[in-house]
């Protein structure tokens, strides 16, 4: 790894921040365009939620009976009822821990 | 109307429950760097300079295994190219800034802030500094990230890795998405996603976390037709 790597890298990142916000002005979107849009946070975090739960460090697919799933589910529930964002990270690290420590050990 | 004092205040105070992942996170990224057996300044200097938590860790593991460096900045690329979506639907509330603050607001966008500050955004369109809720928790998570990956480099993954904390990751996100539950249209369009998430995950370049994206939006605008 170099320091020229690490820059090229970035500079690309920060081409992807910039060039949306800076170089393209909203008017050039179509109305269609930016009604589809709203629709991106849908659209784009279950591509980092389902392999976070899916697929294990070593790139492959887990159990059916993984402690993860379980705690993704009590997560959704917890969140959809409390609309609170630690609570559903606890809930779902806690049940998640009860699984893998006293459950599942 | 709210001071510029108050939205920014607003911005941190929303952004602080992910913190709850975004420090574990950053400090095992911090500590997997140092273990792979890179130059700590260098690691560190990745939380500055590219300064995107999954795509830091990629481009540790690929040069690590042997990959070019070409084949690694061009993932950190293409992981990161995501941005280019949540830049479009932000470019509607940041308009009215100059030319330089669009360049320096750009370098704080990140997933966390982008979904926090966008949802603040929708419900208070009419506020005139908005882009200060952006700031606030932008640099809320660009503060605690350095601090995060720095403490990892430092003092090692002190995190029991036992723990499994990388799973608060996909539990933050699922935080940020669980009240579109409530829409079928959404409902559909998130499945979609994390499905294709799956079925494109072993694509090259890591390039599943932008097709999957495409094609949920591709869903999305049909779906909108049949309304």
């Amino acid at each position: 790894m170099t320091l020229t790597s690490i820059i090229f890298a970035g500079i690309l990142t920060y081409l992807t921040r910039m060039t949306m916000i800076a170089l393209i002005s909203r008017d050039m979107l179509g109305d269609n365009i930016k009604a589809v849009l709203e629709y991106v946070p849908s659209a784009v975090f279950p591509a980092i939620i389902f392999p976070g739960i899916f697929i294990n460090d070593f790139g492959t697919f887990i159990d059916i009976n993984d402690p993860k799933i379980y705690g993704a589910i009590v997560a959704i529930i917890v969140g959809y009822f409390s609309k609170n964002i630690i609570a559903t990270i606890l809930a779902g690290l806690i049940s998640y821990w009860f699984l893998i420590f006293i459950v599942f050990s | 109307m709210l001071s510029k004092k108050q939205l920014l205040t607003r911005g941190m105070f929303d952004i602080s429950p992910h913190m709850l992942s975004v420090i574990p996170f950053g400090i095992i990224c911090g500590a997997i760097g140092v273990e792979l057996g890179f130059n700590p300044y260098l690691v560190y200097a990745m939380s500055f300079i590219i300064f995107g938590g999954a795509s830091q860790i990629v481009f540790l593991q690929l040069l690590s295994g042997g990959a070019s460096s070409l084949v690694a900045v061009a993932s950190v690329g293409i992981i990161n190219s995501r941005h280019l979506l949540y830049g479009a639907v932000l470019s509607e509330y940041l308009e009215k800034l100059s030319f330089i603050k669009k360049l320096l607001i750009s370098y704080i966008v990140v997933d966390q802030g982008f979904a926090e500050s966008n949802k603040f955004f929708k419900e208070n369109r009419n506020e005139e500094y908005l882009h200060y809720h952006l700031i606030g928790s932008g640099c809320t998570l660009w503060v605690c990230w350095q601090i995060a990956t720095l403490s990892g480099i430092i003092l090692g993954s002190f995190v029991p890795e036992e723990l499994g904390l990388k799973f608060a990751i996909p539990l933050t996100f699922i935080a940020i998405v669980v009240q579109d539950l409530k829409k079928l249209d959404h409902v559909i369009v998130m499945i979609t996603c994390g499905f294709s998430s799956l079925l494109f995950f072993d694509a090259p370049f890591k390039s599943y976390i932008i097709i999957s994206p495409i094609v949920a939006l591709f869903v999305a605008a049909l779906l909108m037709r049949l309304k």
